[in-house]
């Protein structure tokens, strides 16, 4: 007992049941795998429905082959309807950016390497972060169960705006019960982030093992962190606001539903509420949750980056600033998402010059990844490769925000399919592609097998050029004014624009096939994939110096990790190895790197 | 040129609390009468959770109190009513409850610095606590019985809505603490109480006593 | 491979440019007064949006290129200028360029919004409903008369709610399906949505306002070119939503006038 060691901390003794180990564990690796599990899930599942919408786009009368058993009267004759085609639409954009953009970067590589990144056993409150993993999975359900319920899922899109969504069954199809198990869901999924975040923010604060400061810690690490803290305050806000949503569907309260409105000749007996209140408390909280989505992405590319460049970024500071600035900024921006919403027209103006200037950090972090690259010494492999690509669609999806942070050139764009291409580059493909490089780069670390190279080569290469096929044309429909949200195209103008939607689906469904390698790759490199040394990529971090891979239960084996180094010592000179370990106690003179 | 060497210092931890007893007993658990307790306190991690936990909830009333403003303006139908007489003696409850337990908390930080024999003293403050905060919620309820009394019901009118939502999250939060208060009372009688657990449940409880003078002044102002 | 890579990313840059700088999908052309301070923004920003893209996709393949095949022996170099200059030269070049671009937005953005309609102004009610829009002229007395929602029925026709027998300013209103007005005269538009949240796009016209339910916001342009263009919702209101739209028909002011008296005969 006098002898205790200086952490005190590891609160769970190693578990021996299945349902312990695997189940309900409190082990942080468990939880993250649980997690990437369940955004896998997510992620076929809202691509699935992303194949059901191109192909109706392309061809409005087309026969699905076994859609009617999804919903009878959602696709009778396996021919989607209209309302039909919204409610898929809605899941899609729900699932996606709820339960794979904010639950693979942030909380399945997080959880897993987070503790380990800053040398900790465990985080600090291993209940609660159990409880946010199955609260977050119990959210899933809720949300899924409503492709079975009455007339189906919502249809009101992820945005989810009143009235629409506030008045009930009358508004449409899914509108009932499908619009109360989606705000539900997405309130339990609020407390679920929640959990999540406070066990990020005190594992990043409190439990950094010796010699590791704040300074020391991996950009990964510094991305979850910074993504935490903007994940407690948004989710804070998005979860009153779905409650006051389901109070005014349920029990007739007017918070969102103003007076006299009139739908099938019926007087609504809502009064006095607030259509814009809503957009403001959902994108008070929606701009934060897209940087929540791509920030992670930036700190695992970043990572995955140096360990292949071989060098540290030229400012290791700068990019902490960078994202945290980013972080700063997104609360003062959301009004973009407001700019022809009716709302007072110099706030339109006000919203508009920090989304200018919050081009500012990203440029730079764009600046300083490309710079590093300058006087590097590159690896090409299936990790580096998606972290390079990253940066090409980070440069293309930003560089269109340039055009909707301008009010006057968002009247023409707002709701056009030139704001769907901007998220999807920089959501559906760069962040994407951030989980996609943690991915290669980590699973020797968690299977103790490699993955495929050739395979994860062809991967790539299919997705990235197929993205762009997919993504890029969205911009050209855009300028020509094609209206967002459509199931079908039958204005005049818009007619001739039906030929690029056709090519833009069949780049869909053969990159979401190629998807498959990636899913195939993982599961057989999981079981017969060659085993891995300890250190694949010649790493620096913490979690490349536990003793096995994957890690053993208290992470080090029961040794105390002291930390002696900077994060990223590569470019050693005169040594046997051109990089030193953060916890090496070897002296050595490190690569010049700019604080 | 940065080098990056630290020597390996000895072991004093930072955030390591280890406070021993001068009895031969070990790391944990005493009995009640008799001998001091010693404590092994845990890092920081507990009271920097707290401190988030309290920001989460920061930002929910928040977005409540900016939703309330922007429908007040939104529309002319905002009717305003009489505050339930309850709530005044609510009010004063939760302030005393504050108050017992922060007279609990200091008697068992006595206790365990040696200043005194036997928690008993801290735990009798804590009961009250316990009491008091259940009677604060009881009076929360009878502050909606009142108001629907008035006419006033959920639906009724949006001032009327937002006085329901509004005490009824700090309600939920205000029995989350007991709860809290609960595991406290549970390991105190166990022996098994750390002081940073009576410290992060006392801090959550006066949060929710402060989150409710605010929430009270909006109310009077609003409503 | 890193060469590879390199030549793919700068000819994607290079393919992705080549339908902008073609013209090959443009909006539709301008038929408003105002509209050529957007297109004049859109077209700068398109320059510096284009510039920034593919310098920044060329340096980066050039980068990639250059040092992903690099010999065993060779040293870790810095990028000249170091963080330092990069983060001078995103304020300076990134900045100002965007700030430019803010201010001189400003103009497009007031002539829109901060500009009262003009005194001869033709006031036009639309109402916005799933799934269609109607409009309403306020006849020889130039008022509108109220809306009673509670009086909206669409199998009697009478769209807007109107009480003619007791509210004598909606004795002379003239209400259509469709929105047809004189060209060179400016419009002021009074926007009313009847149920939930709607959006007026017509994208010839470079405007596009959401309606707000609870709110009526008002709008005002001029055409200045006779034709027919199309108004489509852009908020998504339900099942019907694609399909919600009418005509816009930019007439003579004669050709105007008829069309306008026959409207009325028809009421």
């Amino acid at each position: 007992m006098h002898d205790a060691p200086a952490h005190a901390v590891h609160q769970h003794a190693a578990p021996t049941s299945f349902i312990r180990k695997y189940v309900f564990s409190l082990d942080h690796k468990v939880i993250g795998k649980q997690y990437y599990g369940l955004a896998l899930i997510a992620v076929l599942t809202g691509m699935v429905l992303s194949w059901l919408m191109r192909l109706h786009l392309g061809w409005v009368n087309l026969k699905i082959p076994g859609l009617h058993l999804l919903s009878a009267s959602g696709a009778p004759g396996d021919v989607m309807t209209p309302e039909y085609y919204l409610q898929l639409m809605t899941m899609h954009g729900t699932i996606m950016v709820f339960f794979v953009l904010t639950t693979a970067p942030f909380a399945a590589f997080g959880n897993y390497f987070l503790p380990i990144q800053v040398g900790a056993e465990d985080m600090p409150f291993p209940r609660f972060n159990m409880m946010s993993f199955w609260v977050t999975f119990t959210a899933f359900l809720v949300l899924i169960s409503s492709f079975f319920v009455g007339d189906g899922p919502t249809l009101a899109g992820w945005t989810q705006y009143a009235p629409l969504s506030a008045v009930g069954a009358v508004a449409g199809p899914g509108q009932g019960m499908g619009e109360v198990l989606w705000a539900s869901a997405i309130a339990i999924f609020c407390v679920g982030q929640l959990l999540g975040s406070l066990n990020f923010i005190t594992t990043t604060l409190d439990m950094r093992t010796k010699g590791m400061s704040l300074w020391r810690l991996p950009l990964s690490a510094w991305a979850w962190f910074i993504t935490s803290v903007m994940g407690l305050t948004a989710f804070a806000v998005l979860m009153p606001a779905c409650i006051l949503l389901i109070l005014d569907h349920v029990a007739g309260t007017s918070f969102f539903v103003a007076s006299n409105l009139v739908i099938n000749d019926q007087l609504q007996p809502h009064s006095g509420g607030s259509t814009l209140l809503w957009q403001h408390l959902f994108w008070f909280f929606g701009h934060p949750e897209v940087y929540i989505a791509i920030v992670p992405g930036m700190g695992v590319v970043s990572h995955v980056l140096i360990a292949n460049m071989r060098r540290p970024m030229l400012s290791h500071r700068v990019i902490v600033y960078s994202m945290g600035a980013l972080a700063v900024l997104s609360y003062m921006v959301y009004g973009h998402h407001m700019f022809v919403s009716g709302m007072n027209p110099f706030s339109s103006l006000a919203f508009s010059f920090p989304t200018l200037i919050i081009t500012i950090p990203s440029t730079i972090l764009v600046l300083i990844w490309i710079g590093s690259l300058y006087g590097s010494k590159l690896r090409i492999n299936t990790a580096s490769l998606f972290a390079l690509g990253f940066i090409s669609l980070f440069i293309s999806g930003g560089v269109s925000g340039f055009f909707l942070a301008q009010p006057s050139i968002d009247i023409m764009l707002h709701a056009t399919y030139f704001v769907v291409g901007h998220f999807h580059l920089v959501m559906a493909v760069a962040a994407i592609f951030g989980i996609f490089a943690g991915s290669y780069f980590w699973f020797p670390k968690v299977t103790g097998r490699m993955m495929n190279e050739t395979l994860g080569k062809v991967h790539f290469w299919l997705t990235f050029v197929g993205a762009y096929c997919i993504f890029m044309p969205f911009h050209y429909l855009g300028i020509a004014g094609n209206v967002r949200r459509y199931q079908a195209f039958v204005d005049d103008y818009l007619v001739g624009l039906i030929p690029l939607h056709r090519f833009i689906t069949v780049a869909a469904l053969i990159t979401g096939a190629v998807q498959l390698i990636f899913l195939y790759n993982l599961i057989h490199s999981g079981f017969r994939g060659e085993k891995a040394p300890l250190n694949p990529w010649q790493a620096t971090s913490l979690e490349w110096s536990t003793p096995s891979s994957p890690p053993p239960f208290d992470n080090f084996g029961g040794r105390h990790v002291v930390v002696y180094h900077d994060p990223y010592q590569y470019g050693i000179e005169g040594a046997t190895d051109d990089y030193v370990m953060q916890d090496s106690p070897a002296q050595i003179q490190s690569v010049r790197d700019e604080k | 040129m940065a080098t990056t060497v630290d020597k390996p210092a000895d072991l004093e931890q930072r955030g390591d609390h280890l406070r021993r007893a001068s009895s031969g007993n070990g790391g944990g658990l005493v009995p009640a009468e008799g001998r001091l307790p010693s404590v092994e306190d845990r890092s920081p991690a507990a009271s920097t959770g707290i401190w988030v936990g309290l920001t989460a909830i920061s930002m929910t009333f928040a977005a409540l109190t900016s939703a309330l403003v922007v429908r007040q303006g939104a529309s002319t139908d905002w009717q305003r009513f009489t505050l339930p007489s309850v709530l005044y003696f609510d009010t004063c409850i939760l302030l005393a409850s504050s108050i017992t337990l922060e007279l609990s908390r200091r008697r068992f930080a006595c206790a365990l610095g040696g200043l005194r024999t036997s928690v008993a003293g801290a735990a009798s403050w804590l009961y009250l606590t316990f009491v008091l905060g259940m009677v604060f919620v009881a009076g929360q309820y009878v502050a909606w019985l009142q108001l629907r009394h008035q006419g006033m019901y959920l639906s009724t009118n949006p001032s009327g809505s937002f006085f329901y939502v509004i005490t009824a999250a700090h309600a939920l939060h205000v029995l989350g603490g007991l709860g809290g208060l609960v595991l406290v009372v549970f390991r105190m009688s166990k022996s098994t109480l750390r002081r940073s657990t009576l410290d992060i449940a006392s801090r959550y409880w006066h949060f929710m006593d402060v989150l409710w003078i605010y929430l009270f002044l909006l109310l009077w102002f609003k409503m | 491979m890193g060469k590879i890579l390199a030549v793919t990313i700068i000819l994607i840059a290079i393919l992705s440019a080549v339908p902008i700088v073609m013209h090959t999908w443009v909006a539709p052309a301008d038929v408003s007064v105002h509209g050529h301070l957007i297109d004049e923004q859109m077209a700068e920003t398109m320059a510096e949006a284009g510039i920034a893209f593919l310098a920044g996709q060329i340096l980066l393949g050039l980068f990639i290129w250059k040092f992903s095949d690099v010999k065993p022996g060779a040293r870790i170099k810095n990028f000249p200028g170091g963080a330092m200059g990069l983060v001078i030269g995103a304020f300076l070049l990134v900045g100002t360029e965007v700030l430019a671009l803010g201010v001189f937005g400003v103009k497009a953005w007031s002539e829109v919004y901060f500009q009262p309609p003009a005194a001869n102004a033709m006031p036009i009610q639309v109402q916005a409903g799933q799934f269609a829009f109607y409009f309403r002229y306020p006849g020889p007395d130039g008022k509108f008369g109220p809306i009673h929602p509670e009086l909206i029925n669409e199998g009697t026709q009478n769209l807007f709610g109107l009480d003619q027998d007791h509210d004598p300013a909606s004795k002379d209103d003239i209400v259509t399906a469709e929105m047809a007005i004189p060209v060179n005269h400016e419009v002021h538009l009074l926007m009313h949505t009847k149920d939930l949240g709607h959006s007026f796009y017509v994208p010839a016209l470079r405007v596009q306002q959401d309606f707000v339910p609870g709110l009526d916001v008002t709008l005002h342009f001029t055409a200045t070119k006779v034709g027919k263009y199309e108004i489509v919702c852009t908020q998504l209101c339900g099942l019907g939503h694609y399909n919600m739209k009418a005509y816009l028909d930019v007439m003579s002011q004669g050709d105007f006038d008829s069309w306008l008296k026959q409207q009325a005969a028809n009421q």
